[in-house]
């Protein structure tokens, strides 16, 4: 047994070093002072602050803001609604309609991106609306494949929620609209909350739907992160990597520790 | 409640407009000439690239395999340790994936280039300088980096699933550690490595960036052909539409194939 | 006690295009304390589901008051229900489920504080006030789930197998205490569950159902001592339900040997089911009884004997307080006020 667990230790902690080894090159290297990336030549922040003056990074870093925030309220709407109302329909029609919300998160998402492509040419060449490659679209493709998410996450909280206290609620004198908003949206609004954060980060992760869908003037993050590399090496890369690293460290840790402490203020509380 | 169904309205209007009109566009561009005409000329034209098809299945497939046999395991021993563990676990293993995954890949361009950190500290034993980048291995090698979170994440979620009171019957009934892993562990997870295979296989079939970045220009994709008719110098977005319906048909197929072992109730879970 | 307050004339309800309730008529009096009884499926909670308006029936109709309510929306009707599993409201504490009726009411928080503390009181769960729902045992929630029904002051409160969640010794003591807090009341009970003795300890009338039909109603003297078929005479208690042929008025035939009884107006030469209740049934010597057997099986029940007599080709329960010999010869005998004839149930 004991043999067993070293052995697990061990195994464990190569896959570690495979997932973790090229981050720390990356951000050993986002100090290097040599533009080329093999060789260590002295230690220095002059990435980092060609990083902030680079405007094409710092405008992307606000575009993609900007379509994360917009499109993940919007797929939180439209997707805490459809939840409730999947929940509500029979068993062969809740049925047809969840099987209808795994095409875009099964599908790959080169194909969801060159589509949704061509539904906007086709929109402004053929029928006239005036829709530009911009954060329009953007924001719309982003809304598409978020509201799955928010939908996924919303729907098991429904169904945890015990049927009984919708008609409980209508049974003390609420109306069907006064026992939405008075009890199951409370009651689901964990998971809508993950839902919202979950297409946030998809939507700020997103590259390739974006990449088909974004316009010249309107690029996020990730697209312009492709830019950079394509043209050439860049060791500002190194640098804004390190940074989203600690930045997505930081959170987790905080996110963390707050379950924590909700974990252990709950426990008090049974004691008593 | 009956009323509330009417809740996913928008949703349905949204799915209509923005999935399933532009997955109908791709077959129907399949299907026509420029000027409208019916054709099956794209779909046979699609026949010159049998070669880049089979492989992108082929490095898929052994990404996928590869995925399997390095986080079945990872996942097994995961799912075996106390619930605090295997919360750090879990976060270790995301974290990564919070990272735009075109800098995790750009860090395996640092590692693996003629320069890069490998064949210098290779170098300095007196090896190399050896052939890393602009390979199918790197091709594959970027895949696994870059998929093998999505293999462990849904075979953990089964694994945690499996009633330790299951193995200690099975010993006790006389089965050994191998009895008891061919037995019963093995065919308990089987839904978590049909999910898992989907959800490495169809990324890793269909991606064209990791390609570009690592296989340089000998290692074509799927992903890439499409990516050339719509926004590369070859375009043509009736061939492109075609090979992104072959590419459907591929991704279906391996669905179909691996959902024999699933059903979609437990895939909810498994996504999020 | 005569004023009829709820009165559902023949109700019909679907599921699904199944039949869940047959034409369902009942009346149900002002200040009782009445209780749906029957196995799973008989329609039970789809007859209280209709009176607390989460159900409209298909056919018929429902009066409340003398007043048609079968489309009044729940949040309109002068009643209340206890929800199986309670239902409480996770998000809010002990004092805000209770308040909820209340405050959708818009009364005035003093108002509010003093009714709440009231049916605190109630409901022995003073100082529970600023727990969550989360916290409580089940015999706890219960108690809130009752408080936040009854602070709207309904007419009629409806319990859905309340009890059902709590254990055994808990059970007993809610039976006591709900009896208790109708009295204090004054108000109407309507009662479902599927535990017979439930329902005998504690209802003035029970409704035994069977397949969206009602079998029979009556006190609980009533459908214990004079059960109107074989379903009911089963599902009350154990039973001997034996096939008998009805001779003529106040003479019964089964097991081969003709009995007197106090029934009549069956018919001659009819055939019948025959209830006996198992501690009805005396133990006596070969020679003095009616009928004689071999005793099968002896189990020591706590208060009685649970002996099986095998005699004349049907398997007689028994209760009695005397122990017997497995395998020895007995007497059975049975006075004629204990014997129960009724009509063959339809098949």
């Amino acid at each position: 047994m004991k043999r067993h667990k070293g052995l697990s230790r061990l195994y464990t902690g190569a896959i570690m070093v495979f997932l973790y080894l090229p981050i720390l090159v990356l951000i050993v290297f986002s100090f290097n002072r040599n533009k080329s990336r093999g060789a260590w030549t002295g230690f220095t922040f002059d990435w980092y602050l060609k990083l902030f003056h680079n405007d094409a990074i710092l405008s992307a870093f606000g575009n993609t803001l900007i379509v994360a925030v917009v499109s993940s309220v919007f797929a939180t709407l439209i997707g805490t609604a459809a939840a409730i109302g999947i929940y509500s329909m029979n068993k062969w029609m809740g049925r047809a309609v969840r099987t209808l919300t795994y095409i875009p998160i099964m599908s790959p998402e080169i194909i969801m991106g060159v589509s949704l492509m061509m539904l906007f040419v086709l929109m402004r060449t053929k029928m006239g609306v005036p829709i530009q490659m911009g954060l329009l679209t953007l924001i719309l493709s982003h809304i598409t494949f978020n509201i799955p998410f928010v939908i996924f996450n919303v729907l098991p909280k429904l169904r945890q929620m015990d049927k009984n206290t919708y008609d409980a609620a209508l049974d003390l004198g609420c109306n069907p609209f006064q026992a939405f908003y008075k009890v199951v949206i409370p009651e689901i609004m964990p998971g809508i909350m993950a839902g919202f954060l979950m297409a946030v980060t998809y939507s700020l992760d997103d590259f390739v739907i974006s990449y088909f869908t974004s316009g010249p003037t309107s690029q996020t993050l990730p697209i312009a992160i492709w830019g950079q590399l394509r043209r050439r090496v860049s060791p500002e890369m190194n640098a804004l990597s390190t940074i989203i690293f600690v930045v997505v460290l930081l959170a987790l840790l905080l996110g963390n520790l707050s379950s924590i402490q909700k974990e252990r203020r709950e426990r008090k509380a049974v004691r008593i | 409640m009956s009323k509330a169904k009417y809740a996913a309205l928008p949703y349905l209007v949204w799915m209509v407009v923005f999935t399933i009109i532009p997955m109908l566009l791709i077959l129907v561009f399949a299907f026509t000439t420029p000027d409208g005409g019916f054709t099956i000329k794209n779909i046979s034209d699609v026949g010159k690239y049998t070669d880049v098809i089979m492989k992108s299945i082929w490095l898929a497939a052994i990404a996928t395999a590869v995925c399997l046999l390095l986080g079945y395991p990872l996942a097994y021993i995961l799912s075996r340790q106390s619930a605090r563990s295997q919360q750090i676990g879990l976060m270790l293993i995301m974290l990564p994936m919070w990272m735009s995954f075109l800098l995790r890949t750009f860090a395996w361009m640092t590692l693996l280039e003629k320069t890069g950190v490998i064949n210098r500290v290779l170098g300095m034993i007196g090896l190399g300088p050896f052939e890393l980048i602009n390979t199918s291995g790197a091709v594959v090698l970027g895949m696994v980096y870059n998929y093998l979170p999505f293999m462990i994440l849904p075979l953990h979620s089964i694994m945690v699933k499996i009633d330790h009171s299951v193995i200690e019957a099975a010993q006790d009934l006389g089965a050994g550690s191998m009895k008891v892993f061919s037995k019963v562990v093995l065919p308990l997870s089987m839904p978590g490595i049909s999910s898992g295979i989907t959800m490495v296989f169809v990324p890793a079939v269909s991606t064209f960036i990791i390609s570009k970045m690592l296989g340089g220009g000998s290692n074509l994709m799927i992903g890439d052909l499409i990516d050339m008719q719509f926004l590369g110098n070859a375009y043509n977005p009736h061939l492109g539409s075609a090979i992104s319906l072959v590419l459907m048909v591929i991704v279906l197929l391996c669905m179909s194939v691996m959902n024999q072992f699933d059903d979609s109730e437990e895939m909810e879970g498994m996504l999020i | 006690m005569n004023d009829v307050l709820i009165d559902i004339k023949n109700a019909v309800v679907e599921f699904d295009g199944e039949r869940v309730l047959n034409g369902l008529n009942l009346q149900i009096h002002d200040k009782e304390f009445v209780t749906f009884l029957g196995p799973s499926g008989c329609g039970k909670t789809t007859t209280l589901r209709i009176i607390g308006g989460f159900i409209e029936p298909l056919e018929g109709d429902i009066f409340f008051d003398g007043k048609r309510i079968n489309a009044l929306p729940p949040y309109k009707r002068a009643v209340n229900t206890v929800f199986q599993r309670y239902a409480l409201f996770p998000h809010l504490n002990v004092y805000e489920n209770i308040a909820f009726g209340l405050r959708l009411k818009k009364l005035p928080d003093r108002e509010i504080a003093s009714r709440v503390g009231e049916m605190l009181e109630m409901v022995n769960l003073r100082g529970f006030e600023k727990r969550g729902v989360g916290q409580l045992s089940g015999g706890q929630q219960q108690r809130v789930a009752i408080a936040r029904a009854l602070v709207n002051y309904p007419r009629v409160l409806l319990l859905d197998e309340p009890l059902g969640a709590l254990d055994l010794k808990l059970r007993k003591e809610m039976q006591g205490e709900l009896k208790r807090i109708q009295q204090a009341m004054e108000i109407t009970f309507i009662y479902v569950t599927h535990d017979q003795e439930e329902a005998l300890t504690m209802s003035d009338r029970v409704v035994v159902m069977k397949d969206g039909e009602i079998q029979q109603i009556g006190t609980p003297q009533d459908i214990y001592n004079e059960p109107v078929n074989a379903f009911v005479a089963d599902f009350i208690g154990e039973s001997n339900i034996i096939d008998g042929i009805m001779i003529h008025d106040f003479l019964v035939e089964f097991c081969g040997v003709r009995f007197e009884c106090v029934d009549k107006g069956f018919g001659e030469m009819q055939r019948v089911d025959v209830v006996v209740r198992p501690e009805d049934v005396k133990v006596v010597s070969p020679e003095e009884g009616q009928l004689s057997g071999v005793v099968e099986s002896i189990l020591f029940k706590g208060v009685h004997y649970e002996i099986t007599v095998g005699a004349h080709g049907f398997r007689w329960i028994i209760h009695s307080t005397l122990p017997q010999e497995v395998g020895s010869f007995v007497g059975l005998r049975v006075i004629p006020e204990d014997i129960q004839i009724m009509h063959k149930m339809e098949e």
